[in-house]
């Protein structure tokens, strides 16, 4: 029988699922305990996963390496062409970079659809739909099943991207990479099976003391996002060789085209910090699972401790997020302005900046926690100095813009709402960051509406434009420009609409994560159009997927370098994609990525008959 | 069609890259064993656990001497001595697994207090129960190796893997350089 990879892979986690809960449950008969759940779900999700990987194949040439067999070069592995070779175990960076935009796109599906539930129960004052365990597991879920979709989207964006922008044949580890994709997706299933082993209370924050006494889905969301964390990690770290060390000859750091800078700063963080979730998870997993006190006070634990490990992931992550979007803008937006990106150095340097500033700022999100009084002007300063390098992309993106030659595709107008709408959330977030002002300001939708700003012009708009902008080199057709546009005027002040209602009603005092409020706050009417504005978003996504799919087929053709865009994988390459992206190409860099408008400048060039001469001395 | 790209990617290419994934996941894993130090300040502060001083000093010499006949077998193998190889990784192996006796066996059993005893417990179990975890790693790695090894797979030229998993043995070992006095040796009773 013939099964497509991820078939067997999710048959193998089934069965592996129920082995590894047997195996808990016979060791604790054995040790003479009585059956407990949650211990046994645990090391049944854990196996589960495993069993997937087995199941998907990514075991197979590594133990043939640790048996120290041959196996056949990465580049070399014939894979299969079609539809199929997206649903099976591939080492191609093209079909993974697809593949985590499929696995990203469902899991922006479910995330959405979480908030369009408990949107219709915040529609109104009292209690109509959800109970407060169904509500909680829902808006914890939306938060974090799309941060896992984010973090697919950015991998799906440098996967496919930047191998072909830097001149690579492939990542530097094809097996790892597909390790990396493919352990994510029984993690995500697992993220949700969640809501099935009695959900949880906590929010997507998972803060202990209440984590460690809430029901047992908090296990199944702690194993999930730990195990999407190494699929993170291990992405980010084949990202960071890749760039290092793959780049075509003559392609100095600073000739690299911009969003391999973004991605690099990216992926630094992820390496690193991407640790300390994982560490701060697993140790309240340990803590339910063993009685291992880190975090309960009355047994000499601390529950800020917590906070400390996890905010030092989870506000670099915010950067994580947001960089290669921003990479995104800064990429496309001298293709469609027809000039040079303005200051093209400090474009650069600020990627790394925000990266490395980033890790000094974690305690902004503790101002109330009760952390220690000294640490907070500190990390206010810090925190509003994240303004400088994030100020440098902007005043380079209008520096780009002024007196250019704008053309407004779809893509490009995904890129200026992506400015707008960033824009938005950067001033929205120095309040945050004044230990004054988020004195009044902590957990409130105030918080709410600025991070939905950050995140959709960061990750949301970049990653639509980005969509819009490759995929004729994914598929040979264009997506049709008029469902686009209707995608973005009907998304963007949708947009708007829900962002400033949670910003005003925040501001009057409407609490997060919280299922119902008192009628006299008046916060009914706003509250209503929250919740349009929500579906209208929901809307103009279904008109996005539905020209996604019908575009694939019958979508105007493009093979050429449709953009006239400078950088190699439009200028030397055909659409689509040619399998070895630039096997038998040689190319030098011949002058700067972003030179347009500068007549007869070029930033790379076909270097015809070098490589004869090259086998022959 | 890929074997002019192929012809570049040399060898030692592909050596220098393997090279820089190696050290990269060192600097991500140095992170959560970072994690788990700032656990134990922010929980125990300048306490001190009051463990076995004979047992830490016996286990921290057993690891410190496996990886010198780590370093022996590395260096064995690129000078071609098959037979110092396998007679050094076979010690690294045995000291490795003593010391695993060590921790998870004699100092699990004989300290004053359980894993579920308050911050203390939590603490030591965590850092130590982590670090054997990644001993446990490495010596999997170094029993592949050995199998390899007595298979003749490795070459004075081509013999990566008893150089990763070497270098995997050291970081293990350098993180117990940094754990053995903040949980033994540091703070007061």
């Amino acid at each position: 029988m013939n099964l497509s990879g991820i078939v067997k892979g999710i048959l193998f986690q089934i069965v592996g699922s129920f082995i590894g809960a047997g195996i808990m449950g016979g060791i604790r008969a054995l040790m003479g305990l009585p059956w407990k759940t949650e211990p046994a779900i645990v090391l049944g999700g854990l196996v589960g996963a495993i069993a997937f990987m087995v199941g998907v194949g990514a075991f197979k040439d590594w133990w043939k390496m640790a048996l120290g067999e041959e196996v056949t070069e990465a580049s070399e592995v014939v894979g299969k062409q079609g539809l199929s070779r997206y649903f099976g175990f591939s080492l191609d960076h093209k079909v993974i970079g697809i593949q985590y935009g499929i696995l990203s796109m469902v899991l922006l599906v479910l995330g959405g659809s979480l908030a369009l539930i408990f949107r219709v129960e915040l529609a109104q004052s009292g209690l109509q739909l959800l109970n407060f365990v169904q509500f909680n597991t829902l808006v914890g879920l939306h938060g974090m099943v799309l941060i896992a979709s984010i973090l697919m989207g950015i991998a799906a964006m440098s996967n496919y991207v930047v191998p072909l922008l830097i001149g690579a044949e492939d990542m530097a580890f094809p097996r790892l990479n597909a390790f990396s994709f493919w352990i994510a997706v029984p993690a995500s299933i697992i993220l949700m099976s969640s809501m099935f082993f009695g959900g949880f209370e906590t929010g997507w924050t998972a803060y202990p003391p209440l984590s460690v006494r809430g029901p047992m889905g908090i296990q199944m969301f702690f194993l999930g996002v730990f195990i999407v964390g190494y699929s993170s990690i291990l992405g980010a770290l084949n990202l960071i060789a890749t760039i290092l060390t793959m780049r075509t000859k003559g392609m100095g750091l600073f000739k690299m085209p911009i969003f391999a800078w973004s991605v690099l700063a990216t992926s630094i963080i992820s390496l690193t910090a991407t640790q300390l979730i994982g560490l701060s998870f697993q140790l309240v997993m340990f803590e339910r699972l063993f009685g291992m006190s880190f975090f309960t006070p009355s047994d000499g634990g601390n529950p800020i401790l917590f906070q400390h490990l996890f905010w030092f992931y989870s506000h670099p992550a915010v950067y994580i997020f947001v960089l290669p979007g921003l990479g995104i803008i800064s990429e496309l937006l001298p293709v469609f302005v027809r000039k040079p990106l303005f200051g093209y150095k400090w474009v650069a340097m600020s990627s790394m900046g925000i990266a490395l500033t980033g890790f000094l700022v974690w305690g902004h999100h503790m101002f109330t926690a009760g952390i220690e009084e000294y640490l907070r002007v500190p990390f206010m300063y810090s925190t509003l100095l994240v303004a400088v390098p994030t100020g440098v992309k902007f005043f380079s993106w209008v520096a780009t813009i002024w007196q250019g030659k704008a053309r407004f595709p779809v893509p490009m107008l995904f890129v200026l709402g992506g400015i707008i709408v960033f824009l938005l959330g950067g001033l929205t977030g120095p309040p945050n960051g004044t230990v004054s002002t988020d004195l009044h300001l902590h957990d409130t939708y105030y918080i709410v509406g600025h991070f939905h700003n950050t995140m959709f012009g960061g990750f949301i708009f970049p990653i639509f434009a980005a969509i819009y902008y490759w995929y004729p080199k994914i598929t040979g057709r264009r997506m049709s420009e008029t469902l686009g546009k209707i995608h973005f005027y009907l998304m963007t002040p949708s947009f708007f609409l829900m962002t400033f209602g949670q910003m005003r009603i925040g501001l009057l005092g409407m609490r997060r994560r919280i299922a119902d409020y008192d009628p006299a706050m008046g916060f009914d009417f706003t509250q209503l159009l929250i919740t349009i504005g929500g579906y209208l978003i929901a809307i103009s996504i279904l008109v996005f997927f539905y020209n996604l799919i019908v575009s694939a087929k019958k979508g105007e053709s493009a093979t050429g370098n449709i953009w006239n865009s400078r950088s190699p994988e439009w200028d030397i390459l055909p659409s689509p994609a040619p399998v070895h992206n630039y096997a038998g190409i040689h190319f030098n860099v011949v002058g700067e990525p972003y030179d347009y408008g500068l007549i007869g400048s070029k930033y790379v060039e076909l270097a015809q008959g070098i490589h004869q001469r090259e086998e022959s001395d | 069609m890929s074997s002019i790209n192929n012809a570049i990617v040399s060898y030692q290419q592909k050596l220098a890259i393997n090279r820089l994934g190696l050290w990269l996941f060192f600097a991500s894993d140095a992170f959560m064993f970072g994690g788990l130090l700032v656990a134990r300040f922010y929980l125990l502060g300048n306490k001190n656990l009051n463990l076995d001083q004979t047992l830490g000093l016996l286990v921290t010499s057993i690891l410190l001497i496996s990886s010198f006949f780590m370093n022996r077998a590395e260096v064995m193998v690129s000078e071609g001595n098959h037979k110092g190889f396998i007679t050094s990784l076979v010690i690294t192996i045995l000291l490795g697994i003593s010391f695993l006796v060590g921790v998870v066996g004699l100092e699990w059993g004989s300290a004053h207090f359980g894993p579920g005893d308050g911050a203390e417990g939590a603490v030591f179990y965590m850092m130590t129960g982590m670090h054997a975890f990644h001993v446990l790693t490495g010596i999997i790695f170094l029993s592949l190796v050995l199998r390899n090894g007595l298979n003749k797979k490795y070459t004075p030229e081509k013999h990566y893997a008893v150089e990763a998993s070497a270098n995997y043995w050291h970081f293990v070992d350098v993180v117990w350089i940094i754990y053995y006095p903040v949980l033994y040796l540091m703070g007061t009773i």
